[in-house]
């Protein structure tokens, strides 16, 4: 965690592209972003985020450019992506909690197995982070007893118990009811002030506009427009960018 | 802060119950026709029980299942020897009652289980006559033993807590070698050939056996039809494909006939030996594929976790998608093991007496020739019993589970 080369670029990916058999998801994809800063990615279905995002810890694999994570470069080497993996953490749409594990054990499963802790520090840890998301007393529950807006909260904090520098949300409300998306999103809210470098997939352009740094647009597999949140919603330069805001403000 | 929010209130449920005239009315009689079935089929249940309950109690044959129970039971097992099978059975009895005390919970049900078959066991070898040379003790002390072993291995695991952990799961590991060597004998003790064995000692070994040793086949299968790489995926549907595709007698037969002319020094493998290993092969192929279908269930977001976690391929697949897969198929491996236990029973067609060939043997003594009738029907409805509390308790073992299963996702 040491402060030297903070103007460094943790994320850097250059002309990253990606085809599913004849179809072009990724075009050119090149995007940097420094330690502590939260970006947050929109743009209409299909059109390439969660794809983009899924390859910076290499659930999806790419096929030309380079990927460039806390000074470790994503190759076919398993050793370079498992060592990326350790430092980012992932929250997925549908939480992917593990059913049949505790809240406490979820959370400890990694710490204990990938980063060689004692079941009593992870547990510590668990209890910490269950505390933060504000869910403490379901710990001994089972995912399938908790509400969406619960598990979602149970899931960001088993990613950060494996303490990671980097974490990446992938549309993590979409499949939440409307009125469990805040606690989420307030999570998010206190994680991004806390400095934790994040690139969020998302619609909710309240939470764009609240936290995020920088704004990138993408659509058909491009990044077609970037800027700061004032530049963005106030004056979007892009006429598709225009549009998508037309549509969802 | 607080404002007063006024909350409808619950009525309860309309009564649904109906009386018992009614119910019969609404269900049995509620037309002419209905009628005459209700009274015909009335009718042919109370003969056929009355006639069938009459003759059990007539039944002259009766006396030869129990007469022989030894027989049945471990078939030309040395009488001087028989304290073996029950000290193997004490074996199992305490690392239960020890494995019950530490793990509870699932463990606690399946110790039950078999604590409810040494009981049905112990009953019937209570009616063991006296055999002159006898070592064995008798049934209902046996059975008190064991219940003492089972209670007293519980209560002194939950004494200890976890420092008997790793030993208990060692001694677990050594438990099959070690029953097998106090049957078979060796070091110290003197040989039984397994020439010698059968009834039901032979059909439990067997079952077993086929049981323990086909489960890791089969998960290693499935998980090798899975795999990226083609030689391994291609050589376990191969394996699978052609295990599937025959009968067991003609697996039983192969193991029997074609092993020893295949393999070298292969007429001087164990008869008994061959048998596992045909019956191994067989179930392995099956559980391979019921244990395929719990791995596909399992949503592909399960492994994105896992690996994006930082957990490698080896520890996704025990730690996230094995345990998952198997808990999905708990009943349908229940289900595989319980056919498992009953076809063991084709074994008489090469030469080894089980359970059944047992009875068999039985109901053709030269002294049951007098009896009118002849003396089968008892002989296997009484094996038939012993057959039904075996898989009886497995499947209630298995709804036992399922229902742990169930209360810990709701």
């Amino acid at each position: 965690m040491s402060g030297n080369g903070s103007n460094e670029p943790i994320i850097i990916c250059e002309n990253v592209n990606k085809w599913y058999g004849n179809f072009h998801a990724l075009k050119d994809v090149s995007l940097r972003v420094k330690r502590g800063e939260v970006v947050v990615i929109c743009g209409p279905s299909g059109s390439g985020k969660s794809t983009f995002i899924r390859t910076i810890n290499r659930l999806e694999e790419h096929q030309e450019g380079r990927i460039i994570v806390d000074g470790i470069e994503m190759t076919n080497d398993i050793r370079n992506i498992d060592a990326i993996r350790r430092e980012v953490g992932m929250v997925f749409q549908q939480f992917n909690l593990f059913p049949h594990l505790t809240v406490l054990q979820n959370i400890t499963l990694a710490p204990i197995w990938v980063r060689k802790k004692t079941r009593k520090e992870a547990e510590a840890k668990a209890f910490e982070l269950l505390e933060r998301v504000g869910i403490r007393e379901q710990a001994h529950k089972y995912p399938g007893q908790l509400s969406g807006g619960q598990q979602q909260r149970v899931a960001i904090a088993r990613a950060l118990a494996m303490e990671p520098r980097i974490m990446l949300f992938d549309e993590p409300t979409s499949a939440l009811d409307p009125e469990m998306v805040k606690e989420v999103l307030d999570v998010m809210k206190t994680l991004a002030r806390s400095g934790m470098t994040m690139l969020c997939v998302t619609h909710e352009m309240g939470f764009a506009r609240e936290v995020s740094d920088r704004i990138v647009f993408m659509d058909q597999g491009q990044i077609v427009e970037e800027g700061t949140p004032d530049q963005f919603f106030t004056n979007p330069r892009n006429e598709r960018t225009k549009l998508f805001l037309s549509q969802i403000l | 802060m607080a404002t007063e929010i006024s909350r409808p209130t619950s009525r309860r449920a309309p009564r649904q119950q109906i009386g018992l005239i009614e119910w019969l009315r609404k269900n049995l009689f509620s037309t002419w026709y209905n009628v005459i079935i209700t009274v015909v089929l009335l009718y042919v249940i109370v003969q056929t029980v009355t006639s069938f309950v009459s003759w059990m109690v007539t039944a002259p044959g009766w006396s030869a299942a129990f007469t022989n129970i030894k027989l049945l039971l471990t078939w030309t097992y040395p009488v001087d020897q028989l304290w073996r099978p029950q000290a193997a059975m004490a074996l199992v009895m305490v690392l239960l009652g020890l494995s019950s005390g530490l793990w509870g919970g699932i463990v606690r049900m399946v110790a039950l289980g078999a604590a409810a078959i040494s009981v049905a066991l112990g009953f019937v070898a209570f009616t063991f006559p006296d055999l002159p040379g006898q070592t064995s003790l008798p049934g209902w002390l046996f059975m008190f033993i064991c219940a003492v072993l089972l209670v007293g291995g519980d209560q002194l695991a939950r004494l200890v807590g976890n420092k008997v952990r790793w030993p208990l799961i060692i001694a677990w590991l050594l438990a099959y070698p070690a029953v097998i060597l106090i049957l078979r004998g060796g070091i110290g003790l003197p040989v039984v050939e397994t020439k010698l064995w059968g009834g039901l000692i032979l059909t439990l070994i067997l079952a077993v056996s086929g049981i323990v040793l086909s489960f890791p086949l089969g998960v290693l299968l499935a998980l090798g039809r899975r795999s990226s790489l083609p030689v391994i995926r291609t050589f376990c549907v191969l394996y699978i494909e052609l295990i599937r595709g025959v009968p067991l007698v003609t697996v039983l037969f192969m193991g029997a006939l074609l092993l020893p002319l295949f393999l070298p020094g292969g007429e001087s493998i164990d008869a008994l030996v061959r048998a596992v290993i045909a019956v191994t092969l067989f179930s392995a192929a099956y559980l391979a594929e019921n244990v395929r279908g719990g791995l596909q269930s399992i949503p592909k977001g399960q492994v994105e976790a896992a690996r994006a976690l930082g957990l490698n391929v080896v520890q996704t697949t025990l730690l996230i998608t094995l345990p998952q897969a198997l808990r999905a198929v708990v009943p349908v491996l229940v289900g595989q093991f319980i056919s498992l236990f009953k076809d063991t029973s084709l074994v008489v067609i090469i030469g080894l007496v089980d359970l059944l060939g047992a009875a068999q043997n039985i109901v053709g003594q030269p002294e049951w020739l007098g009896t009118p009738g002849g003396v089968w029907r008892e002989t296997f409805l009484v094996i038939a019993a012993i057959y039904w509390v075996f898989s009886f308790t497995m499947s209630r073992i298995s709804k036992r589970i399922e229902d742990q299963i169930a209360r810990s996702r709701h």
